[in-house]
């Protein structure tokens, strides 16, 4: 799939996710045991393909023929836990130990298609499929072990992967002496008889991280620490900025350092070498000059350039008439906030490592969307997609930013230039900054009005470059518009989903907004938001959070605040509300305390969630406070840790705490992302609440909270 | 030009024949395929090829190999004992202080030469002592927990 694909989808949140192809020639590969096809195509269940006998499917587990399971997902690991949370959901359903579940993910040849790991969707959609599958082979498990023993299906127990008979439990049978010899494939029927949320126990304990100790101990492989008998390391010469041309290039000093082999594809120029180091040195050796072209505006003037260019709008959502509204309003708002490009800037940076040889490439590669990468791999290089295999691999966080692959577009040409020498390409930090799909800056312009009761009569949100993610509304408000605007060459470089993709722009700018009334119209802004929200799940979302910090009306003593921020991401509520510090003669700020309420049905892993969101509070407190890239247009300024301030240890609260609403019964929403969209406006709030600074800007620097109290 | 270079590398003696202005971090990473310790950002900021030379945890990409002559170097994966994992590995561990775990090599360098320095520091000197070291993942609520743990659990224990 295209990046702006992607985009596409992920910006505006994912109802369902893109569909397969039927994989009948996958099958034949596998060896024996019970093997259960399911597709995450559908949110409920498998619809045939009409010209073959067997069901679309992407995943797919088997119990095998020594009673082990195997789940083989498209999905990938990159921190978030997914791993965990699958084999959680699986060894309940089908009642095995989890240490006899075994995840392999992501590895195009062994694992069924899958579109991408992103938007929170493998918990949303993978889960409820996987219990599914699991119910299925726990069924064909019961109905061989009845034939077995000589007992009905009905008067059969399974546990810790072996069947009992209810009454007799020394009646016993195993899941491998069942497996033996046997290759029976199934499809998800249409209603497997899944366990009662009160029966469970796996789903909904907290489990630790099943990669844990390989993590801890230096043995987890990523794509870097892949190491190939002969292998190179690649390093590429890189223009200055995005948009050069070279205009010349000398390659002579570089070819003469001892060993160095360098390649040259117009202008695509790769020094290589058995030492990183010396690759690097010799890419330094290279002699180049670009064309940069002119500069049409930077971090300062990017506000500006967007409102010019962004002109292609589409009304999102809308109802009543928001100039009916205006006339119905006592006060009327109008605001404008703007947020700068951010960064994904996971630690590891996008590497690939690969080989071509008897026309086929093999490659690890630091991606979020092996498959697509496969296909745009394939392309690029003219092969059969087929012929090129992505293998299983750990990822140093992804945040979106993994989702984007050019570094194995690279890799591969090189390891087709050279081919039978493997080859490795790790971006450095500059490279990762230069070649980030940044999130991209936006400008949102919000009207609204309240009348004199607090009630808000009309909401028109134009929202230029965010996308239109979270920005459903959950105030009932009676004349509302909301508008996207984008347009082609806005940006200088490319942009891209991060994390939670423009939710956070447009949440930052929403909930600041609402306080920004009710603060006017002399409510507290808990009360005022709890007058105007329609929807059920936010509230619990608000209250939960608001108990848990104490909220009270009362002000708190000068240069400290309280601020709460509302948001929807990926199906969860979510509300968080932080306590800060303001020291108002330097501008500078600390938060001291987040909590987090959460909304978002069944939860699969409870720690793992709390996790996800203190991540969430963490990470996002970067482009709350400090992160922003700098640049003159196509020259990115940010180009290390140095000048790109993500968090620090000493950044974080004292203290983050997450309340998860009790919805065992419903299906289950994302929790890698929802937090993270609240940080900005949540802590722009508390600012106002401490200090009295309102900043329509992110990141919230000390120089820009000094600006709004000297207003 | 070539030389030849003596150290002690997760206490074994080792030779090496090195270029100048190499660094410890590749030398690592690429001739003893010690893939534990991290390239994150190669100009020190960002703690993920963190060791310990001497005891001291370092930045592996910022030390060059004309400098570690008869130094002792500990890595990640020297850490373990006989199969035990060390304390702060347990506690890291146990205390879920990481996500996707690139960072983690060197947080746990890093606090290994924490507590050697300082075996029952406050919250505080947590923080101040961990500060360089970088977390995307917003695993850091954690790491701190978990190296607080390790302290309790390395009382009266023999240091590493």
């Amino acid at each position: 799939m295209k990046a702006e694909e992607i985009n596409k989808l992920y910006f505006s949140d994912i109802k369902s996710p893109p569909v397969q192809v039927n994989r009948r020639e996958f099958l034949k590969r596998l060896g024996g045991g019970i093997i259960i096809v399911f597709s995450l195509s559908e949110l409920a269940f498998l619809t045939k393909n009409p010209e073959d006998d067997l069901p679309d499917f992407n995943a797919y587990l088997r119990v095998k023929e020594d009673g082990r399971v195997d789940c083989f997902s498209g999905k990938i690991e990159m921190g978030q836990g997914a791993n965990t949370s699958l084999s959680q959901v699986l060894a309940d359903e089908l009642e095995v130990n989890i240490d006899q579940v075994d995840i392999i993910m992501g590895d195009t040849e062994l694992c069924p298609y899958d579109a991408g790991t992103w938007g929170s969707m493998t918990t949303r959609f993978h889960d409820p499929l996987i219990r599914a599958a699991a119910a299925e082979a726990r069924l064909v498990l019961f109905e061989l072990a009845s034939e077995k023993l000589e007992i009905p299906v009905v008067q059969l127990v399974a546990e810790g992967g072996k069947v009992f008979a209810k009454s007799d439990k020394s009646k016993s049978v195993s899941y491998a002496e069942l497996t033996k010899g046997k290759k029976i494939v199934k499809s998800v029927s249409e209603k497997p008889e899944l366990k009662k949320p009160d029966a469970f126990k796996v789903i909904g304990k907290s489990h630790l991280r099943r990669d844990a100790v390989q993590k801890v101990t230096g043995k987890a492989v990523y794509t870097a620490d892949i190491r190939l008998p002969g292998m190179l390391y690649a390093r590429i010469a890189r223009p200055p900025a995005h948009g050069a041309k070279l205009a010349a290039a000398d390659i002579s000093a570089a070819e003469a350092i001892n060993g160095v082999k360098v390649l040259k594809d117009t202008d695509f120029i790769v020094a290589l070498h058995a030492s990183p180091e010396i690759a690097e040195q010799a890419v330094g050796a290279i002699k180049t000059d670009w064309e940069v072209p002119p500069s049409k505006a930077n971090n300062e003037t990017i506000f500006k350039h967007i409102l010019a260019t962004a002109k292609d709008s589409k009304v999102i959502h809308e109802g009543g008439n928001t100039e009916t509204g205006k006339s119905e309003s006592e006060l009327v708002f109008e605001e404008e906030y703007h947020d700068g490009y951010k960064a994904h800037a996971s630690i590891e940076t996008h590497t690939a490592t690969s080989v071509f040889e008897q026309g086929k490439l093999t490659m690890w590669v630091s991606s979020q969307t092996p498959f697509g990468t496969r296909e745009e791999v394939a392309k690029v290089l003219g092969l059969a997609k087929e012929k090129v295999h992505l293998k299983q691999i750990f990822l140093g966080g992804g945040f979106g930013g993994k989702i984007y692959n050019q570094q194995a577009v690279e890799c591969a040409r090189i390891a087709k230039m050279i081919e039978g020498t493997p080859v490795q390409l790790m971006w450095n930090r500059k490279e990762e900054f230069m070649y980030d799909m940044f999130r991209p800056a936006a400008v949102i312009k919000v009207n609204s009005g309240v009348n004199k009761d607090g009630i808000i009569k009309f909401w028109d949100f134009n929202t230029y470059c965010a996308g239109g993610r979270g920005t459903e509304l959950f105030y009932g408000i009676p004349n509302h518009k909301t508008t996207t605007y984008d347009g082609k060459d806005v940006h200088p470089f490319g942009t891209g989903a991060w994390r939670a993709p423009g939710n956070s722009t447009n949440t930052f700018a929403r909930e600041s907004q609402i306080e920004i009334m009710a603060h006017k119209i002399g409510m507290d802004p808990l009360e005022f938001r709890l007058k105007n929200m329609n929807n059920e799940r936010a509230v619990n979302s608000l209250k939960l959070a608001a108990n848990k910090i104490g909220w009270s009306a009362k002000k708190l003593p000068k240069g400290t605040g309280r601020g709460i921020a509302v948001g929807i991401d990926a199906g969860t509520l979510v509300t968080v509300i932080v306590e800060v510090n303001v020291d108002s003669t330097t501008g500078t700020i600390k938060v001291k305390r987040a909590v987090v309420g959460q909304d978002m049905g069944q939860v699969v892993n409870p720690e793992g969630v709390i996790i996800q969101a203190e991540g969430c509070v963490n990470m996002g407190l970067g482009y709350t406070l400090s992160e922003d890239i700098e640049f003159d247009w196509g020259e990115v300024k940010s180009n290390n840790f140095g000048n790109y301030k993500i968090p620090k240890f000493s950044m974080i609260p004292e203290v983050i705490e997450t309340e998860l609403a009790d919805a065992m019964d419903k299906p289950p929403q994302g929790g890698g992302e929802p937090a993270i969209i609240c940080m900005g406006a949540a802590v722009a709030n508390a600012v106002f609440d401490a200090c009295g600074a309102r900043v329509f800007r992110l990141p919230i620097t000390p120089e820009r909270v000094l600006q709004a109290l000297n207003k | 030009m070539a030389e030849k270079i003596q150290f002690e590398l997760n206490g074994k003696r080792v030779e090496v024949e090195v270029e100048k202005n190499q660094t410890l971090l590749w030398l690592l990473r690429t001739r003893f395929n010690l893939t534990g310790t991290k390239y994150g950002c190669g100009l020190g900021y960002c703690g993920s090829c963190t060791v310990l030379m001497d005891d001291d945890p370092v930045r592996s990409c910022g030390i060059y190999l004309e400098d570690i002559g008869g130094s002792k170097i500990v890595t990640i994966e020297g850490l373990e004992k006989n199969g035990e994992l060390h304390p702060v590995q347990k506690a890291f561990v146990e205390n879920d202080a990481l996500q996707c775990g690139f960072c983690t090599p060197g947080m746990i360098m890093n606090a290994v030469g924490l507590l050697q320095k300082n075996p029952e520091p406050s919250r505080q000197e947590i923080i101040d002592g961990m500060e360089d070291n970088l977390c995307r993942c917003g695993a850091h609520t954690r790491i701190i927990d978990a190296i607080e743990s390790a302290s309790k659990m390395m009382k009266g224990v023999p240091q590493p």
